[in-house]
């Protein structure tokens, strides 16, 4: 199941591939063939090297195959800081503890190996009032709040 | 003292009530004990060898009487009566029941303080030099930039996951007080051309693999510095091995890669992260600093210390260090009397300082990283009042910066991680050295004990190093002499083969006799060792 971090379900599928959504090719195969709008980042690999493509790319799916691997917070926001605008998907070891940061490093699209509790999700989504940081979700820091 | 506001209450709420949640999830077992620990650490709780751990954040070690009361409240309540003061200016309580904790959160909310990232592969409670604001040698109080890092760092959205744990120390002297190139980040602030600015060492660390933090940037403005950090913290998150938990911080990929290409690293994603626009404004340092302006003490005070009492005249001179304004005085409270447990204070200690801080230091109250309490702004005119009540109370040990005020881990005691009990040999080694003649005749010397290899005693960074080990099953204690963790910043050398838990104490004996016979004038311990080298102790220790 695809969850938006609206927590409005977009898509009911099995697997990490929603029905009738391209699927994600590899990022070697992405960048050896020009057709491809969804491509899929494993924790190890440079978000970067997608920067030059980013207005072909319907698709991001950032992988997490265990949720202490950070790696995939950083691959988020350096996309959206780029100016990447389409889905950022987080798939895999993605449980309710983590989806409010990665919500707020942009991703908006989470596809979970174990299906997630909608109430949960939604009490961790909207649990924050304000943040001390600035990220990729535009949310405006405390900082500015208190200076204007 | 920095008071919180509206925003700052909100987001401590936030999290009380998002633990809270968790803690119950985890009791009606809907998640499980692998997904809640890295949770719960992010909420300073450990699971030890007999119930959980709580470690309490003091942001860069000062909080005031109504704080540090409830830290006695705490201990009363939840705890055995006592708690832990560490060496990272934090206080935590060894018997804790998880499900008091969101209670305890919800204490410590009501007086502005939280345990925060106090573990966890986060960002860490940001130390500093526990004389902030009150040492004549300062440039600047170093507090408002470490706030600053504060509120940058909690709850920050990338780095949560990082391959390891991550501690940042911002000083503003020369003399380090707080182990600063010792820190995954230590940050001195300097003056350029009449401005300051922060000077970043990166990759400094304890543990089983020692490193000094080489200079990365010898000066990042004020209105850079966020976005420097995070520069430093983006490439170690996307780089730092996560293959082996024990080359996982962030010294090992400084390291591996060379700190001028960690360097370039850094510089070519500053130079992208400063665009995104951060930093706060001035306005807002200046909101901060504000709230850390200097009490308001009378320079005019007497500065004269009436000495008649011979007891009181040897803690003046032991403990009472030199404030900014005349007249007044930094005291420094041993929580190392012979026969106790290093860092410990009882309740009743706890409220006792409380008070003394509240009736003679202006309402502030410091830890230190060598797990003692100071008073840091104190009249001249008030020491032999507050020198009693602390006698009264057991705390007036005159030990500071010697041999048995020491710094030590709760070791196998209390840690699942160690392989060795670090605080009897503390209790030995002061025992021995319980002479107070002795020690001052011994001088500065910095003694610090880890029971394992995690180096939680900084043992790497004691003048005397001590490291517990299990050897075939029996406790082993091997020796380092000539480390420091101070402005003269340098590791500890290992003599040789290791000791038992009587050995240590013996050949530590030997190797004081040994520096006391060949010492030149003024020579503290680890300048004679400098000078000479191992050779020598080693030949005194082993024959």
């Amino acid at each position: 199941m695809v969850e938006r971090a609206d927590n409005q379900s977009v898509a009911q599928a099995e697997g990490r591939q929603s029905d009738g959504e391209e699927p994600c090719v590899t990022l070697d195969a992405f960048l050896s063939q020009s057709n491809a709008t969804a491509v899929r980042l494993e924790p190890d690999e440079d978000a970067r090297a997608l920067i030059p493509h980013l207005d072909r790319l319907a698709l991001i799916e950032v992988a997490f195959p265990k949720f202490r691997d950070g790696r995939g917070y950083s691959s988020a926001r350096i996309l959206r800081e780029a100016g990447y605008a389409g889905e950022l998907r987080a798939q895999g070891d993605v449980l309710v503890d983590q989806i409010a940061y990665m919500k707020r490093c942009g991703f908006d699209t989470f596809a979970p190996e174990k299906a997630l509790n909608p109430a949960d999700v939604e009490a961790a989504l909207t649990r924050w009032p304000e943040h001390y940081q600035g990220a990729a979700d535009g949310a405006v820091p405390i900082w500015k709040l208190r200076h204007g | 003292m920095y008071k919180y506001d509206e925003y700052d209450h909100a987001m401590v709420a936030a999290r009380v009530a998002e633990f809270s949640d968790q803690v119950k999830r985890r009791l009606a077992g809907e998640i499980t004990e692998d997904q809640f620990k890295p949770l719960r650490l992010m909420n300073g709780l450990y699971l030890q060898l007999h119930a959980y751990m709580l470690r309490v954040a003091v942001p860069y070690g000062t909080l005031d009487s109504r704080q540090m009361r409830m830290l006695a409240h705490i201990a009363r309540k939840y705890d055995r009566d006592y708690g832990h003061f560490t060496t990272r200016q934090n206080i935590q309580y060894n018997w804790i029941k998880l499900e008091d904790a969101p209670a305890i959160l919800q204490d410590l909310a009501s007086v502005e303080m939280h345990a925060i990232q106090t573990s966890g592969n986060c960002i860490r409670n940001i130390s500093s030099d526990q004389w902030a604001g009150a040492a004549a040698d300062e440039i600047t109080d170093p507090r408002p930039w470490a706030e600053l890092l504060r509120q940058w760092s909690s709850f920050h959205p990338e780095f949560s996951y990082l391959p390891r744990k991550f501690k940042i120390a911002v000083i503003a002297a020369d003399e380090d007080r707080a182990a600063m190139r010792l820190h995954d980040i230590g940050i001195q602030i300097v003056e350029k051309d009449g401005i300051h600015g922060a000077a970043f060492y990166v990759g400094g660390g304890m543990g089983r693999t020692p490193m000094i933090a080489p200079l990365i940037k010898d000066f990042v403005p004020l209105e850079d510095m966020l976005s420097y950090a995070e520069a430093c913290l983006r490439v170690y998150n996307r780089y730092g091995r996560r293959d082996n938990i024990y080359k996982a911080r962030i010294k090992i990929l400084i390291h591996e890669l060379g700190a001028d290409e960690y360097r370039r690293q850094v510089e070519e994603e500053f130079a992208h992260v400063k665009s995104l626009g951060i930093d706060p404004p001035k306005a807002e340092f200046n909101r901060i600093a504000a709230q850390f302006a200097p009490p308001p003490l009378d320079a005019s005070a007497p500065d004269a210390i009436d000495r008649s009492d011979p007891d009181f005249a040897v803690w003046v001179d032991q403990n009472v260090a030199a404030h900014k304004v005349p007249g007044h005085a930094i005291v420094n409270i041993s929580l190392k009397p012979v026969g106790g447990i290093p860092g410990d204070a009882s309740s009743a200690q706890i409220d006792l300082m409380a008070d003394l801080a509240e009736t003679y230091s202006h309402d502030e109250l410091r830890v230190t990283h060598a797990q003692n309490i100071v008073l840091p702004h104190v009249r001249k005119a008030d020491l032999y009042t507050i020198w009693q009540k602390l006698d009264e109370a057991g705390l007036a040990t005159p030990n500071l910066d010697l041999i048995s005020d020491i710094i030590a881990c709760p070791g196998l005691d209390y840690c699942s991680l160690a392989n060795a009990r670090s605080i009897p040999v503390a209790q030995k080694i002061a025992a021995r050295f319980s002479d107070l003649g002795r020690q001052k005749e011994l001088g500065e010397l910095k003694l610090k004990i880890s029971g394992c290899i995690n180096a939680c005693g900084h043992h790497h960074a004691g003048h005397i190093g001590i490291l517990g080990v299990d050897r075939k099953g029996t406790e082993n204690y091997q020796l380092l002499l000539g480390g420091s963790g101070a402005e003269d910043v340098s590791l500890g050398t290992i003599t040789g083969p290791g000791f038992d838990e009587d050995g240590i104490v013996d050949a530590i004996e030997r190797v004081t006799d040994k520096y006391l016979a060949t010492r030149a004038e003024g020579e503290r311990f680890v300048d004679t060792f400098r000078r000479v080298g191992m050779a020598p102790f080693k030949e005194a220790i082993y024959g």
